[in-house]
């Protein structure tokens, strides 16, 4: 574990930090660096190269957070913000503890990318574009867009806490526009991990088949329905409904300002006992996870939901103290230029036992969201709407034909009560997921799911 | 800082660019958040990053970075050489070189009494926005956050082609997020006011438009699914405008996605909308002398007498569009590169008040909110199915809240139904910097129970 601020210099950056008192102070320290490129008209573009370092300084005192964030990693500079974060308090001085060893169990990298070759990359995005361009005559066009990241951080708190990680991730994505006359239908389809170029060792040119079989097959679709009724909810990025719905009601900061449905009800039944989750940060190499959260605290699997019941919230350190409880390793910030606040890791439904085929034979007329294009929750009231990128009408427990421009659309706590089967399968997606302006990976997953009553809207009355 | 910029020119060319632009951004901003009276965190920080454009031959790379020493500048300037090596040769890239600082009106972006407020003031204003949300109902349950945020901005642009340019603008915003409770539920509202100082925002008037917000939507429930007429209030209406704004791209409609590829000279608006997008507007937030690779700002008509006149052009696309830029080049700071974007989309006003704008829907529905945007709406095709909120329109007033249901149509579609425009016209900052009034949509799907 390389230490980018070495001991000493955290010491006396978390000294002058308390200088005008305060219960706490933390040093974050970041270097990181991302290529980027694309392809789009089967011609490699938009090649992008980003380096950044900084640090990032906060007190806490009564209940309030002051901040400062600086760029580069100059010991005076940092010293600087510190000073700038205990400008505004008035308090007597106070001491930190003194630091421990660093501390840090990085997730495993096989090939780091940035010892690739750019030449390689730019083969696999072109392997994409030849790959979506055969799945057929109606592709009219194809991008897809590759990125890595390695991103180096360090924390050092008051209370002694010195820790670190390295964190590589790649993420590739395609995006196929099938047209049919003046029909014109998109598809999409991602891979990503917290891991290695390794990650395409096998057969990474299947997401770019895939975006091109959602959209050709949207080309024969029908207007969605509209109305109440049963939806069975794909596996994997599926998972973004229980990250919308729940997720985000579990996050500490929610609770606590009085703005989650879910106030009040640990301990309750929110769902039929079929249904178990957890966010678990610790899943090898899986986008969301990471050695620790954003303030040192090694990441952990969370039980949210056993058999129906509440069993937790989602803590990072300022909620945590507020609630007197340990953090649960969901301190997360999208750089040193940003406040750790209660994030999600990967956060998935255990798999169930049904038979996917079966929950939807048992459904006489309901809708199939096999992909969502993104979601959206007010944490405050529940209520959620959500895109279906791809959808088909179910008709006498038969999927029957693909809906276009359907959007599922209710409330958090009756959709979750509604849910009545959990399949036996499970696949864990990636998202990128935004909250208080700031974006951090996350992984959704789950098996097929059934909610036996949701609104679909549609255009078709 | 225009020194920096013309060293880093210098230093791409030394690593090997025919031509290269460099891009400097600098920005001090604060942020307050409070809560239940109290402050949450207070921010302050300073941030100045540069971007380098390289073009070899027909090749261009992007890099950017945080280290502006000799030798930093030196390690970007290769990256970025580097970077326009990987990429594959396209015949319309180039520098641009339609320069000059020609500053057609006096521009004034800044407020200079912004340094003057100390965060103890901004934290009191912050704390004004919140009291006031509390104070307006006893059904105001509580405040999610109350926020106040500022940014002073300087940018400098220089380029091997000439182009040379620094501007300074300001702005700043404050909103709210108001919760108000009853029996049937928990209810939310949003306030929000934005100035290029914080001596511009109404602390008061933000707060009661929260509250307002959330106390109007108390015991909503789900219409019926049908198709009538549609209110859309300024912040709904920015939020399509906003997208309508992204198909007029000529980026988006030279790559074949956008809903409007094909359409110029033909009818795409009902008679009452006239849109433009003004990079000059005073008053706008995207306004800045010249756009995001030094090309004058200008307005731009889009939608007039129902017909469209043009999409907007940066460099790029102008010279494969074998049009001119429109001054559209834009970015998100300097870690990304410039294209084409919208600068200030203005919809004129119209003749109606709000009160006359709902008499003339007669019945139907005036949307207040819509959510899930990004996920409902196909940019390629403009089908859209998006969540909303709002009120029942009986008789041509106000009538019972609703929640739960969505909008669909298509953006041209939509275009075209829009029958007559209000006269309340607002800045709305969610969907790109837009400036419309209440929008009355002759007929659109609405589907809830």
């Amino acid at each position: 574990m390389s230490e980018l601020i070495d001991s000493a210099v955290a010491a006396r950056v978390l000294s002058r930090a308390l200088a005008n008192g305060g219960e706490f102070a933390e040093v974050f320290a970041e270097r990181n660096a991302g290529l980027t490129m694309a392809i789009d008209e089967s011609r490699i573009e938009a090649v992008q190269s980003g380096a950044a370092a900084g640090a990032g300084v906060r007190v806490i005192s009564d209940g309030t957070t002051y901040f400062s964030h600086v760029d580069g990693l100059d010991p005076d500079d940092i010293e600087r913000a510190a000073d700038e974060a205990a400008a505004a308090l008035r308090a007597e001085r106070s001491a930190p503890r003194a630091l421990g060893a660093i501390a840090g169990t990085p997730q495993t990298i096989e090939v780091p990318p940035g010892g690739v070759p750019a030449e390689r990359k730019a083969a696999l995005l072109r392997e994409l574009d030849e790959r979506a361009r055969g799945a057929g005559g109606e592709i009219a066009q194809f991008t897809a867009s590759y990125a890595e990241a390695h991103r180096e951080i360090c924390v050092a708190n008051s209370e002694g806490l010195f820790a670190g990680d390295d964190r590589t991730r790649v993420r590739i994505g395609a995006q196929a526009v099938a047209r049919r006359g003046d029909l014109v239908e998109t598809g999409a389809e991602t891979l990503g991990a917290h891991r290695g170029f390794e990650l395409f060792d096998d057969d990474p040119g299947a997401i770019a088949e895939d975006a091109a079989r959602k959209a050709l097959t949207l080309l024969d679709a029908a207007p969605a329905p509209a109305g109440s009724m049963p939806v069975v909810v794909g596996g994997g990025f599926g998972g973004v409904l229980f990250h919308e719905m729940t997720g985000h009601g579990l996050e500490a900061d929610h609770i606590q300002k009085g703005a989650s449905v879910y106030i009040g009800k640990l301990g309750e039944q929110v769902a039929r006992p079929l249904l178990t989750a957890y966010d678990d940060g610790r899943l090898p190499n899986e986008w969301g996870s990471d050695g620790i959260d954003d303030e040192g605290v090694p990441t952990q699997k969370t039980r949210v939901i056993e058999e129906g019941r509440l069993t937790a919230y989602l803590y990072d350190g300022v909620t945590a103290r507020r609630d007197g409880v340990a953090s649960t390793g969901n301190g997360r910030r999208e750089s040193f230029r940003h406040l750790p606040v209660p994030r999600m890791t990967n956060t998935y439904i255990a798999p169930g036992d049904a038979e996917p085929e079966a929950m939807i034979a048992e459904v006489e007329r309901g809708f199939y969201a096999v992909s969502f294009a993104g979601g959206q929750v007010d944490p405050a009231t529940g209520d959620f709407v959500f895109g279906v990128s791809e959808g088909y009408l179910i008709e006498g427990g038969q999927v029957t034909r693909p809906c276009r421009g359907a959007t599922l659309i209710g409330n958090c706590l009756e959709a979750l009560a509604a849910i009545d089967a959990v399949g036996n399968d499970f696949e864990i997606k990636t998202g990128i997921c935004g909250k208080a302006g700031q974006r951090v990976p996350v992984g959704t997953g789950q098996g097929h799911v059934r909610i036996a009553a949701m609104t679909v809207g549609g255009t078709e009355v | 800082m225009i020194e920096a910029a013309r060293r880093a020119v210098e230093a791409a060319r030394k690593a090997g660019a025919g031509e290269a632009e460099a891009y400097l951004a600098e920005d001090s901003g604060r942020e307050v958040r409070v809560h239940g009276g109290a402050v949450e965190s207070l921010t302050a920080a300073t941030q100045r990053g540069l971007g380098i454009r390289a073009w070899i031959g027909k090749r261009v790379g992007y890099a950017y970075g945080t280290d502006l020493s000799p030798s930093g500048i030196a390690g970007l300037a290769e990256r970025a050489a580097e970077a326009a090596r990987i990429a594959d040769e396209d015949e319309f890239a180039g520098a641009p070189v339609e320069g000059g600082a020609a500053e057609p009106r006096e521009l004034v972006l800044s407020d200079p009494t912004i340094a003057e407020w100390s965060t103890g003031r901004l934290a009191e204003l912050a704390l004004e926005i919140e009291r006031a949300a509390l104070g307006a109902d006893a059904r105001i349950a509580g405040v999610e956050q109350a926020v106040y945020a500022d940014s002073s901005e300087r940018v400098a642009i220089a380029s091997s082609t000439g182009i040379e340019g620094e501007y300074s603008s300001s702005s700043c915003y404050g909103y709210l997020q108001a919760l108000a409770e009853s029996e049937g539920g928990r209810e939310t509202g949003l306030g929000f006011g934005l100035g290029r100082g914080p001596a511009a925002l109404e602390p008061a008037a933000i707060g009661l438009e929260g509250a307002e917000r959330a106390l109007a939507m108390i015991g909503a429930e789900k219409p019926a699914s049908r198709a009538c007429p549609v209110v859309l209030d300024p912040t709904v209406a920015a939020s399509f405008i906003g997208l309508i704004g992204r198909g007029l791209s000529a980026g988006a409609v030279q790559r074949g996605r956008s809903p409007f590829a094909g359409r110029v000279g033909e009818e795409v608006a009902g008679k009452a909308l006239t849109l433009y997008d003004d990079g000059l507007d005073p008053e706008g937030f995207a306004s800045s002398p010249f756009d995001a690779e030094g090309v004058p700002r200008r307005r731009t008509p889009l939608v007039e007498a129902e017909t469209l006149r043009t999409y907007l052009y940066d460099t790029y696309a102008a010279r494969r569009g074998d049009a001119s830029s429109t001054g559209n080049a834009s970015r998100a700071g300097y870690r990304s590169q410039p294209s084409v974007s919208t600068s200030n989309l203005i919809v004129s006003s119209g003749s109606l008040g709000f009160q006359e704008l709902l008499a003339e829907a007669g019945e139907g529905v005036l949307v207040t909110d819509v959510a899930g945007l990004h996920s409902g709406v196909n940019p390629v095709s403009g089908v859209f199915s998006v969540g909303a909120s709002g009120r029942a329109i009986r008789n041509g007033e106000p009538a019972e809240p609703l929640r739960e249901f969505t909008i669909a149509s298509d953006l041209v579609s939509m275009l075209r139904a829009v029958s007559a425009v209000g006269t309340d016209a607002r800045w709305v900052p969610f969907s790109g910097s837009v400036k419309t009034p209440s929008l009355l949509i002759g007929e659109m799907t609405v589907a809830g129970s």
